[in-house]
Formats: C-alpha cells, sequence, structure tokens
C-alpha cells in the first residue's frame, strides 16, 4: 500500500468522526452561543453553519501550515489572530453578498472569533498534523457544527412559525408554538434532543 | 431625576435583566454550564468577569474614538488583541497586588478571554454607539446580569443533583430544560419597560 492511499484513509476517518461520533454540538456541547442564538430559522442556522466552516477550514489550514514556525508560548494568541482574520473576510463578504442576511446575524456572525470549537480544533488538531489532515478535519468538524445547527434550526422554525425556509407548512388554522422562536426555545430544543439521544443509546444498549 | 441618570438607570437595567446576556443572548454559555455546578465558585467567576467588562468596556471605547474611525476593518482583530493582552495585564497585576485575591479566581482569569460575553461586549457597545460612561454603566449591567444568571444556575444545580430526573435527561440536557426554564422567567421582565415606552 503505497503512503498516499494510506494518508487518504485517515483523512476519511478524520472528516467522518466530526460528523457525528465526535459531533462538536451533541457530543462535545461546544459552539453553543451560535448553536442556539442564530437559530430561530433553518436559513439563518445554513449562513452562520457557511461561515463558520470557511473560518475553520481556512484557519485550520493556514495553523497546520504555520505549525513549525509559531513559537509555543504565543500560540494561542497567534491563533486567534488568524481566526479573527478569516471571521473578517467572512464578515465583509457577507456585508457584500447577502446583506439582509447579515444584518439578521448581526454581531454573531463577528462572534465565530470566539467560537470554542474553532479554537479547540486548531489547539488539539491543527497544530499537530500535517495540512492535508488537518483540512479534513476541519471539513468534518464544521459539517457536523452545520447538521447540529441545521436541526434546531429546522426544529425551532417549524414549531415556531409553522414554516421552513420560510415557506408555511401546515396552512392558515396552525398556532404557531412561539416561545421556539424566542430564546428560550433555543434551550429546550437543545435540551430535548440531547435527550433523545441518551434515550436512543440506553435502547441500542438494551438490545444488544 | 436628570435626563442621563434616567438612561443610565434604562441601560443597567436592560443590559442586566430584559437583555441577560447569558439567557437571551447566549453569551457566555461555556462558563454557564462548565463551572456552574458550586455556588461560591460560580460568584467568583460572575466577579471576576465584572471586572474585565468594564475594563473591556474603557479600551474598546478608546479603541473605537481614537484608531477604528480610520480602519474599521480591523476592529476585530485589535478588540481581541486588546481583550487578550488587557486579561493577561490584569492577571499580572492581580498577582502582585493581591495575592489572596490571584488565588480565589485562580483558572478563571485566562479563560475569561475567550468569553463571547466580553467580546460581545466591545461589539455591541460600539453598535448602539454609547459614549464611555453609558458604556461603564453598561458594561456593568451586563456584568451583574451574568452574576445573577451564573449564581442562580449553580444553586439550581446543587439542588437538581439530589432531585430523582429520568435516566435520560440526568446531566446536561437537564442544565438545558432548567436554563430554558430560567431564559423564560427572565422573559417577564421584558414587561417593566414595555408602558413606559
Amino acid at each position: 500500500m503505497s503512503a498516499s492511499s494510506v494518508d487518504e484513509k485517515l483523512a476519511s476517518a478524520e472528516f467522518i468522526k466530526g460528523l457525528w461520533r465526535e459531533n462538536p454540538v451533541f457530543i462535545a456541547v461546544l459552539g453553543l452561543c451560535p448553536a442556539l442564538a442564530v437559530t430561530n430559522s433553518l436559513q439563518n442556522a445554513l449562513v452562520m453553519g457557511a461561515a463558520s466552516t470557511f473560518v475553520l477550514c481556512g484557519s485550520s489550514l493556514l495553523v497546520s501550515l504555520m505549525r513549525k514556525v509559531i513559537p509555543k508560548p504565543v500560540r494561542i494568541s497567534v491563533y486567534i489572530i488568524i481566526i479573527a482574520t478569516f471571521v473578517t473576510i467572512v464578515d465583509f463578504v457577507l456585508g457584500a453578498l447577502m446583506p439582509a442576511a447579515q444584518k439578521q446575524l448581526g454581531a454573531f456572525i463577528a462572534l465565530i472569533v470566539v467560537n470554542c470549537l474553532i479554537l479547540g480544533r486548531q489547539e488539539a488538531f491543527a497544530s499537530k498534523n500535517g495540512p492535508w489532515l488537518a483540512l479534513a478535519d476541519a471539513a468534518g468538524m464544521s459539517l457536523g457544527f452545520t447538521l447540529a445547527m441545521a436541526m434546531i434550526g429546522g426544529i425551532r422554525e417549524i414549531l415556531g412559525n409553522g414554516a421552513l425556509l420560510g415557506i408555511p407548512l401546515f396552512g392558515p388554522n396552525f398556532e404557531p408554538w412561539v416561545i421556539m422562536v424566542l430564546p428560550p426555545g433555543g434551550f429546550l430544543t437543545l435540551g430535548a434532543l440531547l435527550a433523545f439521544f441518551a434515550y436512543l443509546k440506553t435502547f441500542r444498549k438494551g438490545a444488544r | 431625576m436628570p435626563d442621563f441618570v434616567a438612561e443610565w438607570v434604562w441601560v443597567f437595567a436592560a443590559a442586566c435583566l430584559v437583555n441577560n446576556f447569558t439567557l437571551t443572548y447566549f453569551l457566555g454559555l461555556c462558563p454557564f454550564f462548565g463551572v456552574t455546578g458550586r455556588l461560591d465558585t460560580a460568584l467568583r467567576l460572575g466577579l471576576a468577569n465584572i471586572f474585565v467588562l468594564l475594563i473591556t468596556s474603557v479600551a474598546a471605547w478608546f479603541l473605537n474614538t481614537f484608531v477604528l474611525a480610520y480602519a474599521p476593518y480591523l476592529r476585530l482583530i485589535s478588540f481581541i488583541v486588546v481583550i487578550a493582552s488587557t486579561v493577561q495585564f490584569v492577571e499580572m497585576a492581580i498577582r502582585k497586588l493581591s495575592p489572596a485575591l490571584f488565588r480565589a479566581l485562580g483558572l478563571f482569569l485566562p479563560l475569561i478571554t475567550t468569553n463571547c460575553a466580553i467580546l460581545g461586549l466591545a461589539l455591541f457597545q460600539t453598535n448602539r454607539g454609547y459614549d464611555l460612561l453609558t458604556g461603564l454603566v453598561y458594561a456593568l449591567g451586563a456584568g451583574v446580569g451574568l452574576t445573577l444568571a451564573l449564581v442562580i444556575m449553580a444553586g439550581l444545580r446543587e439542588e437538581n443533583e439530589l432531585a430523582a430526573v429520568p435516566k435520560v435527561v440526568r446531566g446536561t440536557a437537564m442544565s438545558f430544560f432548567v436554563a430554558g426554564l430560567l431564559s423564560m422567567a427572565f422573559m417577564g421582565f421584558a414587561g417593566l419597560f414595555s408602558s413606559t415606552g
């Protein structure tokens, strides 16, 4: 087996683990601030997911390429500055391409900088692995993050607005469950999802 | 009551109760779920946060007024660098001046750097165009609100440890439900200001 195919296998393993087994929101409970704050509709969740994906992939790649040049004692500050640069790019690009969405997400785009998920991946993975692996890890993690946010956003929009992506689902007689699109709904939805996954786990153990 | 005092009271109450940073903006959730296991640690973390928030507010105001007017694209980067270095500086100062306080705050000071509430405060304050003093009142309100949420949550969780809840919701899921109910309770404060406009 050639070295490159071993590399590819490793990379695909790093990619897949972020989707479910080490899902940043559901398993590691990281990056909660954006995961709850902007998920009052599916569209917001997807825009936020795309923005985080760009930032995480970009900074993981850069940190991994520079991992031998960054002095250890100041590494965290260097990571933060790299992340902040990518976030600034995203903020300005969104402002130019989708001003309405940028306005709705407001300061939360800028707050990607302090998302512990992104800094955590730099410290735990990108600073110790080559660019190819780091990129696979970042892509998997951010896809898992986007997936989790889309799930929360979808549930909250359906229950709180009776719609999905702005398209009404239930007709005029549906009484929207308004609390779900307000802040408490975020906590309740994530709590219910976590409890549901814990329930599934006990179920699987019992069957075995 | 003079006009500006009335505005300060409004800004303080809004930041502390109605738009509580943790429970309505979801800022500072990591310590909220991470270290609210015990009441006294929660209180100490809250106090450390108030301290850093006040300093950040002043620093952000100076940056905004004198530097960033000429280079708006540097806003995010300069904020985060200033916050990180202020926290570092404060940590060193406390260690020299008051070793007792330093031991009490311990690990929390460096952790505060990556607390989204701090950067959030700097950004919100800029977006709303507060002046120096109003910004300070806003920071104080936000900090008190944060501490309030942390302490209430810690108290509830201490009780929760002993409650007989179904196994699947034990731990993190239960904390989220509790936080959801708390957030609902804080929504009630929105009524405080609806009559006065």
